[in-house]
């Protein structure tokens, strides 16, 4: 490969960083764009030291294309354990505020930097490289667009980065869940375009006559993060060399805006992605057939026609008015059924197949996820509701909710395919360890049990303590109190983030020995004792 | 893919397309979800016929319940007010003496004064009122301004050192840095430090005594028991604003730390600022 038009665009990309890093007007961007110009050159160097002259291997239009896809899976599990590591560091700054490293390591840098490490740069990259995985095998084709698929890859890459690197700097819009500024929201946007492009792209080239649900979801979690990224991060830029830029909404508008970006970026991103995975992977692991084509058509067009109405509920009690208020509930509630079509279809996928819960880790993870799924797709319409969120809102209990998604649901099933994925990737046999993913499940597991449980029960005195009136109608807390009573919690919730953290180490161990070819020599796990039965002999219906 | 099969194991018949492997069964929608998400529309319709919800071209329809959170919450503080109208206005007519002589006003003006203290003052008094290094305790007996219950009324009132404040509480120890020499400094330091107990080096805290009587006696008495006229501290009782030891003592005779406390009376007014000094009063060391 030459790379000759790659070389030339990005030696025009790292000078502009260059003259940007000059010109800038004030000392955040320069230095941001110092940290563009050595991320774009250094990539030029290594793509410069990597041009050979020889004549290119042809490539096989049939062939998948799954060179993005290994890297993809390298990368989830890369930012997974730095995002994690960081969480760790945040519950324990929490608990010892003599933690903080002013400036670039205190709690308020370091916070969005776990929430998009772990949301974005984890998440993402999981749903980036198994979604390319799927496509391509639920349409019979190779992605669409050449080299699109590195261009998103390296892209999406380059935006953690600069997301990552400019929150250590301070450079931040304060938006929850996009606090990237305006030149890096305008890179992600190009990104992601292309993304849709690849997606489509290969959709519109597939060998099957139907699309395939996970499809679905993978395909409107793209279009939905389109959409909210955009119009979340409209805002005009003081200077085009300055890191600062003001949002076009004001007040309440501001605030409604963000939290439909907030809310969505929960709904589409971190579910219906997720689902998308769910549905290639547990049917693949299971070897069962989907439990209910009806259900998942039903439940998917509720799913995203519910989902986009309940961001209001993040703002209760607030200056929102009333009737968005009420909007915001009513539609969560009606949410609830919509989220668990696919805990069902999930869970009943496995009937048939039970026994391997006994006997496949892997399996375990992905049941364990879902189980979380429909745990928290419970907890959520729950806390929409006005009276519980009066309780609820703004407290650890809201911690305690979105990790026992983000841990339970989406690290699990993301874990899942990657033990699923990494073996068919780098063509090994089988896995490294099994009995290693058996220590990641129990140690994920207990951890998010940690966590979840001490977030509930802090959350809830949190609450309590803050609205405690003694009888003639006074105030009996001051906040400090508060978070003092918070301190034991918040050592427990680092201690469960530290499990979680150790467990995903062991996969990262996993995944490189399994690259590298080794398996280990070890017991293996318990043999299926019952060959699937069929139903005549006896299997139950659930209906 | 390939037509119409029966799953085997659930006897279930597939749709009949393949994708890498997958299949997908024909089952119905489970009965119980289905009727669970009516449940949750026809209530989700409900609830937004009773509460403000369906916009219309310049407003919202204002709900059967004509529901107003912002309503509920003035309600709320009225009828708080209300029920502690009877107390606040006898709060307002009395001083705060006759107010801790009562015990039903006292009773009530500490809770008040607690809950009060929780919102403006921990952050410099502590939570427990103990203080630290700069802010007084005020759990002690030691008070800088005086610890009648009026005179705590007049402190959190004007503030001390509070310069928007022209009734506030002044009191400037000169920076005896400028005065007298580093020598003499050491000598009084050694003597002050020495008042509460602590044994110093004789030869600086016998002339201490006398660069005392010279340069200090004026604010803080002869017998170094302070003055809470002027807000000169007690140097007798082992107890330091700003540290203990001859070398922190020493400072603050060299240049001394000016403490500020702001007004409180303009910003929580009259029957407030009162319920306070009458929970201040009550923490032990009221005089």
């Amino acid at each position: 490969m030459k790379f000759g038009t790659e070389i030339v665009l990005l030696s025009l990309f790292a000078f502009a960083a260059l003259v940007a890093a000059g010109f800038g007007v004030d000392e955040p961007f320069r230095q941001h764009m110092w940290v563009l110009f050595f991320a774009v050159a250094g990539f030029t160097a290594i793509l410069l030291r990597n041009t050979e002259f020889k004549p290119a291997v042809p490539i096989d239009p049939a062939a998948f294309m799954d060179g993005p896809i290994r890297y993809g899976a390298v990368a989830t599990v890369f930012w997974g354990v730095v995002g994690m590591l960081v969480g760790v560091v945040i519950a324990l700054q929490l608990a010892y505020p003599d933690l903080s490293v002013e400036p670039w390591f205190n709690f308020g840098r370091l916070r969005p930097l776990h929430t998009s490490g772990v949301v974005f740069a984890f998440g993402g990259n999981a749903l980036l490289c198994t979604s390319l995985y799927v496509v391509q095998r639920t349409c019979r084709a190779r992605l669409f667009g050449g080299n699109l698929a590195w261009f998103v890859f390296w892209g999406y890459q380059l935006f953690i980065v600069m997301a990552a690197t400019g929150y250590l700097l301070g450079i931040t819009e304060s938006r929850e869940y996009a606090e990237p500024e305006w030149y890096v929201d305008l890179w992600l946007t190009m990104v992601w375009v292309a993304y849709l492009v690849l997606f489509l792209g290969t959709i519109l080239k597939r060998r099957e006559p139907h699309i395939y649900v996970a499809n679905w979801f993978y395909l409107s979690f793209i279009v939905t993060i389109a959409m909210l990224h955009v119009i979340n991060n409209l805002s005009m830029p003081v200077s085009f060399v300055g890191s600062k830029s003001y949002s076009a909404f004001s007040g309440v508008q501001d605030a409604l805006t963000q939290w439909w970006y907030g809310h969505n970026a929960v709904g589409f991103f971190l579910t219906a992605g997720f689902l998308g995975m769910m549905y290639y992977f547990v049917p693949k692991q299971a070897n069962r057939p989907v439990y209910s084509y009806r259900l998942s058509i039903i439940h998917f067009w509720a799913l995203i026609f519910l989902y986009i109405w309940a961001g209001p509920h993040h703002l209760h009690y607030t200056a929102l008015p009333d009737w968005a208020q009420t909007l915001g509930m009513a539609f969560s509630i009606m949410l609830w059924m919509p989220s668990w079509g696919g805990m069902i279809n999930g869970l009943m996928t496995l009937s048939g197949a039970w026994d391997k819960l006994r006997t496949d880790p892997i399996i375990r993870m992905m049941v364990m996820a879902i189980a979380f799924y429909g745990m928290s797709t419970f907890e959520g319409p729950m806390m929409s509701i006005k009276a519980v969120n009066s309780l609820s809102h703004y407290t650890d209990w809201t911690i305690g909710h979105v990790h026992s998604g983000a841990l339970g649901w989406v690290g699990m099933i993301s874990f899942g395919a990657i033990y699923f994925m990494v073996p068919k990737l780098w063509n090994r046999e089988r896995l490294y360890s099994l009995r290693l993913v058996n220590w990641h499940f129990w140690l994920a597991t207990l951890g998010i049990v940690v966590y979840a449980a001490v977030m509930w029960v802090s959350g809830v005195m949190q609450g309590l303590m803050w609205r405690e009136y003694d009888e003639q109608g006074f105030l009996v807390f001051s906040f400090a109190e508060t978070v003092a009573a918070m301190h034991l919690y918040y050592i427990m919730r680092a201690i469960g983030g530290a499990m979680y953290l150790s467990g995903a180490l062991i996969m990262a161990w996993n995944v490189t020995m399994t690259i590298l070819g080794y398996q280990r020599e070890e017991k293996p796990m318990p043999r299926p004792i019952a060959a699937v039965r069929p139903a005549r002999s006896g299997a139950r219906k659930w209906a | 893919m390939s037509g119409e099969h029966i799953d085997e194991v659930s006897d279930v018949s597939t749709t009949g397309h393949e994708w890498d492997g997958i299949k997908e069964l024909n089952n119905p929608l489970p009965r119980w979800w289905v009727i669970t998400f009516y449940v949750t529309i026809v209530w989700a319709i409900g609830y937004t016929i009773a509460y403000p919800a369906w916009t219309m071209l310049s407003s919202a329809t204002r709900g059967v319940l004509v529901y107003s959170s912002r309503h509920d919450v003035k309600n709320e503080l009225e009828a708080a007010e209300v029920a502690k109208g009877k107390y606040v206005a006898a709060l307002q007519a009395k001083t705060v003496f006759e107010i801790a002589a009562d015990d039903v006003l006292r009773g009530f003006a500490i809770a008040a004064g607690g809950a009060a203290f929780k919102v403006n003052c921990v952050q410099c008094h502590g939570s427990g009122a103990q203080g630290s290094k700069g802010f007084p305790n005020l759990n002690d007996d030691d008070w800088l301004w005086g610890g009648k219950a009026e005179q705590i009324q007049q402190t959190i009132t004007h503030g001390i050192r509070f310069a928007s404040d022209s009734d506030t509480r002044l009191s400037e120890m000169p920076a005896f840095g400028d005065i007298i020499t580093p020598e003499q400094i050491r000598q009084v330091s050694a003597y002050v430090s020495s008042l509460s107990g602590a044994v110093g080096d004789q030869a600086l805290v016998i002339p201490g005594a006398n660069v005392f009587a010279e340069n200090c006696a004026a604010c803080h008495g002869d017998n170094a028991k302070g003055n809470t006229e002027l807000g000169a501290p007690d140097l007798t009782d082992a107890i330091w604003l700003y540290g203990a030891g001859e070398t922190a003592i020493a400072a603050q005779v060299r240049a001394p730390k000016q403490g500020v406390m702001p007004a409180w009376g303009g910003r929580l007014g009259e029957v407030k600022v009162k319920e306070l000094a009458v929970y201040v009063h009550s923490l032990g060391g009221g005089e």
